[in-house]
This record gives C-alpha cells, structure tokens and sequence, in this order.
C-alpha cells in the first residue's frame, strides 16, 4: 500500500520534472513557438490552482466556486508587495519568493475567516457563498486606490485625487486599473518549482494521518465525527491549504503581468479551475496537473479554427464530460474498448 | 418620493431574478442539478425575439410568443442530449460541468451568428408611463409589464403544480425519484417538462430584461443567470415562493444599494447578504430543513 502511493507521488514529480526538461531543451534548440513561449507561466499557474482546487473538491469533498477569489487575493498582495519593495530588494528572485510568501499568507488568512463561516453550510449552499465571497472580493478589490509618497500610504475607495497625495508621490493600486508596472519575476523555472512544492505539499497532506481524517469526513461524516474526528478543524485546514496555494498561484501570475485587474478574477476563472479538476478526476492530484496543462493548451492549439475555436472547445468539454461519466458510455467502453480503457473506467468509478 | 421610485425599480429588476430563478429553482427541486446554462437560455430567448421583430418585422407579441417556443424546445434538447445520460453518473460535478460547456456553446454558437457588437433591443412593451402624485413618481409601462407578468407567472405556476395531474407528478418526482416511477409516473418525461416550463419562462424574462437594459450581446445572460441562482438560494432553492420573494428582495437591494450606497459596490452588497442570509437560515428563507439519519 506505501510503495504504491509511494510509486504513484513519485511518477507525478517524474511526469513534471520531464516536462521541465523538454521544454527546456526545445527552449535552447529554439524550437518551441512565442505562442507557447508565453503559456509556459500560466500553465504553471493554472496547474498549481487545480492541484489546490483538488484538495477541497477531491479530497474534502465540498463543491468551492470562488477559487478565483483566493488567487485574487494573492495576486494584489504581491503585486503589492512587490511594487514597495522594488528598490529596497534589488535581488528579483530573493523578492519573488518573499512575494510568493506574502501572497499564499495573505490567501491563507483569507481562506481562514472565509472558511469558518462557509464551512458551516452543505453541498450546494456552500458552493454559492463560496461564489459569492470570490465576487465580493473582486468587487471590493477594484474600488480601492492606494499611493505612495514621502509621508508614507495613502488610500480611498473614491478616486485617485481625494487621497491628499504628493505629487511626487505613485500609485500601486488604481482603482479598476488594478496594479500596473508589476516587476516580471515569473518565470518557467520558478513556476515548476512552485507546481513542484504544491504537489509535494498536498500529496503529503492526502498521505498523513490529517489527510486520512479530511478524507473519512468527505465519505461519511457521521461516522467521522462519531470516532472522535474534529470535523471543523479538518474541513478548515484542507480549505486554508488550498487557499494559501491559490494565493501563491496568482503571486505567479500577478508576476508575469503587466497589468493586473481584479475583473479579470471572475466567476469564470473559478470554473475554468473547477473544469480542469474534473476532467482530471476528481481526487486524482495527477490528472489535474494533466488537464490543467492540455485544457489550457488546446484553445491555443486551436487557434488555427480562428472564430470557431471556443465553440469547439465547447463541444469538446461536453463530449468529453459525456465519454467520462455517463453510465451508458463507461458500459460501453468497458464492453468495447475495455482493453485500452479498464483502469480509467475502474478510477471513473 | 424618489425612495418610492428606487423601491419600484428594485420590484421591477426584481420580478425579472424572480421568473429566471424560478427556472432554476425547479430545475434543481427536479433534477437536483444547477443548470449554470440557464442564463444563456435567457440570452438566446432575447436574441430571438430580436431577430423576430427586427430581421422578420413580426410585431412583438408574435416575437416573444416565437421566443418562448425556441427557449422551450432548446431546453428540452439540452436536457435530453447533455444532461440525461448523466443523471445516474458518479458524481454530481459531472452535470454541473457539462453545463458549464452548454453554457459555452450557447454564448459561442450566437457570438458566430451575431458576433460581439452589442445589439439595441427595440421597446416590446406598449404601456404608457404612468405618472403619479403630480409627475413626481413616474412608474415606467416596462415596470408595470415586468411586475404584472411576474404575477400571473406565479399564480398560473403555483396552480399548474398543486392543481393538475402533471404538476402533481413534479412535485412526486422532486420527493422521490424511485417511489414515483413505482407509481407509475414518467420521470424522464416530467424532467423533461420541467425544463421546458423553466426555459419557456427564461425566454420570457430574457425578453423582459432586454427591454430594460436594451443593450444585447452574447453574454447578456451570465450576470442575470448568476443573480438570479443567487435569489433562488437566498429564498430556499427548490421552493417556489422562495425564488419569488429571493427574486424580488435581491432586486430591491441592488437597486438600492446602487442608489443609496455606492453603484461599484452593488453586486458585493447582494452578495454579502445572501451570505448573511445563509448564516442565519442555512438553508434559505423557504427552504426545507432536512434531518440526517444515520
């Protein structure tokens, strides 16, 4: 039983590692498009948020729709922190890893004062205020105005003049214009190494005695509470864990932007998450890293379908939703094809 | 007076949430599922009668009534093809994604016919403003259409269900699956009207919404839908006068919070009180207590 979990963790950090070094070398042979040059960072991001994803959806079991709230968050606080700590810490990588920290820590404080009261509810009233706190966030997010000058931090929620600001003074957040000027840190390498630590975080924590205790909650949570299992504490460490993930996911993207707006973490982000976790396999840590990386490729690889190309995408989630889980289709996959697919029709299950 | 005027605006938004979240709220009493393309039943409803009164000249009792019939049957097609082979699927996220993808394909299938441009949706209601207290409170003819039609929506729903044989099948249907297919009931073909009658009032409300806000574009339908989910939960979801009165109170809220607050803020203040709502009644405001057993 430890060697094949052992086994299976070690093929996931393999798989990755893998993928490292071959984009690494169609980097320095030049073969690798400007197109995927730039999805390199966001594909690293959106792994890592699918992985965090996992961990509530897969693994404690509650259906969360404002994932791209978190990320919001971690992304303005290391925006932030970034754009004040510009020339006091010279060393990008230095300050990219403290703003990757203060990201996921902000997150995590997020995600504990979310969590206490969301985790209270079930199914799907959870699912709707998780929604509802990832629009607030953003709504409450585009409205602030922060600047900066020699008598230190100002702030309004109205507009940019009422702040009583020096002239020589500069913004950091502007309102819906969100943070401008972000210093570009992301990079590939570090976007690996922060996928890398997520599975290593949340493959550990399914692994431990605490990830035991989330996943018995998840299956029967009358019988977790009835052997002595903190239902609250349990349910909040899984949630805060994915959240301080998330945070840290969008410290990646804040870094790789030029502009940064909190629209841009709609409800729609919080679903493209979701998509990727399911189609993965919901609980299956590996097959989000999988789908996160071709379901954010395939529009790009669809690019030559120019106007049709998100209606294919469409059509392509559908069916593929339709193949992975329809009880008549897996029947028939197993009668038909039940050499090539057994495994996934047994894991579907 | 202008309190007044801001309340009534806040009914009439409302009464929009409040029919699309009746589509919603039966759809998930029914088949326990959120239907997330909702919203864009709503889109496309307003995009027919569109084209209805403005590529073929109908006049628009014709074009809503054309809107109604094309929402209903896209509804039934949606639910026959990508919802009902996965009703006994594994796991409920499996409907609820495939959803989302409807939701895709709808909002890209009419992006490609009428492309992103938004389209001004010409006025289908003919009632004259009516001005009270000496034209200081003007109650607009949409207002008046949009709070009537909400009301005799919701008394013809209300008698459907408790009157007639179908209706009675709803409600059996929504209790217990298995128990009412031993008596005899269709389930699949009661699922099925379900999800006509929800998208049928969809296109009426997308038709009602569009003359509110006439500006149409392809994702016309997404914020309404989300509102709308919003106050079927708020009122208890699966209960039909908890979608009415969620409907309407979320509409007076937004409505003056955008007024009285701040207009940036609207969404977050609708937002924070189904949370508020939900922390004291987490179940809604009609919703059903359910008791576990072990």
């Amino acid at each position: 039983m430890k060697d094949k979990t052992l086994k299976s963790n070690l093929i996931t950090y393999g798989m990755v590692i893998a993928a490292y070094i071959v984009v690494q070398i169609l980097l320095t042979t030049g073969n690798l498009s400007s197109l995927f040059k730039g999805l390199l960072v966001p594909l690293c991001v959106y792994a890592v948020l699918a992985v965090s994803l996992n961990l509530v959806v897969g693994i404690s079991g509650e259906l969360s729709l404002g994932h791209a709230g978190f990320m919001c968050v971690g992304a303005f606080a290391s925006a932030f922190f970034s754009k004040c700590m510009q020339n006091i810490i010279t060393i990008s990588g230095l300050r990219f890893f403290l703003a990757i920290l203060v990201g996921a820590a902000v997150a995590a404080v997020f995600g504990v004062l979310i969590g206490i009261p969301v985790l209270r509810l079930r199914g799907d009233y959870l699912a709707i205020v998780t929604l509802a706190f990832g629009e607030i966030i953003k709504n409450v997010i585009n409205i602030f105005y922060i600047g900066i000058d020699s008598n230190g931090f100002h702030m309004s929620i109205t507009d940019q003049f009422s702040m009583g600001m020096e002239p020589t003074g500069t913004m950091i957040i502007t309102g819906p214009q969100g943070i401008t000027g972000t210093p570009k840190d992301s990079t590939f390498t570090a976007g690996i190494i922060l996928v890398l630590i997520t599975l290593f975080i949340v493959l550990n924590l399914i692994n431990s005695r605490d990830g035991r205790a989330i996943k018995s909650i998840r299956d029967n949570r009358i019988a977790a509470e009835s052997i002595g299992i903190n239902i609250t504490k349990y349910k909040l460490m899984a949630f805060t864990v994915s959240a301080a993930l998330a945070g840290a996911a969008g410290a990646l993207y804040a870094h790789n932007l030029a502009a940064l707006q909190a629209s841009k973490f709609n409800f729609n982000t919080s679903i493209l998450v979701l998509v990727f976790v399911v189609l993965g396999g919901i609980g299956n840590i590996r097959g989000s890293v999988i789908a996160a990386v071709i379901l954010t490729a395939l529009p790009e690889m669809l690019r030559f379908l120019s106007d049709y190309r998100m209606l294919i995408y469409a059509i392509v989630l559908i069916v593929m939703m339709l193949f992975n889980w329809a009880p008549k289709a897996l029947e028939w996959r197993e009668r038909y094809l039940g050499r090539f697919f057994k495994k996934t029709v047994k894991e579907g299950k | 007076m202008s309190f007044l005027s801001y309340l009534i605006n806040g009914i009439s938004l409302g009464s929009v949430y409040a029919i699309i979240a009746l589509g919603y709220t039966m759809v998930y009493g029914i088949a326990k599922m959120l239907n997330f393309a909702h919203g864009d039943v709503i889109m496309v409803g307003g995009y027919v009668a569109f084209t209805m009164m403005m590529n073929v000249g109908a006049n628009p009792v014709v074009a809503v009534l054309v809107s109604i019939v094309v929402c209903t049957v896209l509804g039934i097609v949606i639910e026959a093809v990508a919802y009902r082979p996965l009703r006994e699927a594994a796991s409920p996220l499996a409907v609820l994604i495939t959803a989302i993808g409807v939701s895709y394909l709808l909002q890209n299938v009419v992006l490609l016919i009428f492309s992103s441009n938004p389209k001004s949706f010409p006025s289908v209601v003919g009632v004259p403003d009516l001005k009270l207290a000496g034209g200081s409170l003007i109650i607009t003819g949409k207002a008046i259409v949009t709070i009537l039609s909400c009301i005799v929506i919701m008394i013809v729903l209300t008698t459907f269900i408790n009157k007639t044989k179908p209706g009675q099948a709803m409600l059996a249907v929504s209790e217990d699956k298995g128990a009412a297919r031993l008596m005899g009931i269709n389930v699949n073909g009661t699922i099925a009207l379900t999800f006509a009658i929800g998208s049928g009032l969809a296109a009426v409300a997308g038709v009602l919404l569009c003359s509110a806000y006439p500006s149409l574009t392809p994702y016309t339908g997404a914020m309404p839908g989300i509102k709308a989910f919003v106050a079927a939960v708020f009122g208890g979801i699966g209960s039909i006068p908890g979608a009415m009165v969620g409907g309407i109170l979320l509409g007076v809220i937004e409505i003056l919070a955008k007024a009285y607050i701040s207009s940036q803020l609207a969404d977050a203040i609708v937002f924070a009180v189904l949370i508020i709502v939900l922390l004291v009644k987490p179940t809604g405001l009609f919703g059903k207590q359910i008791q576990e057993k072990v």
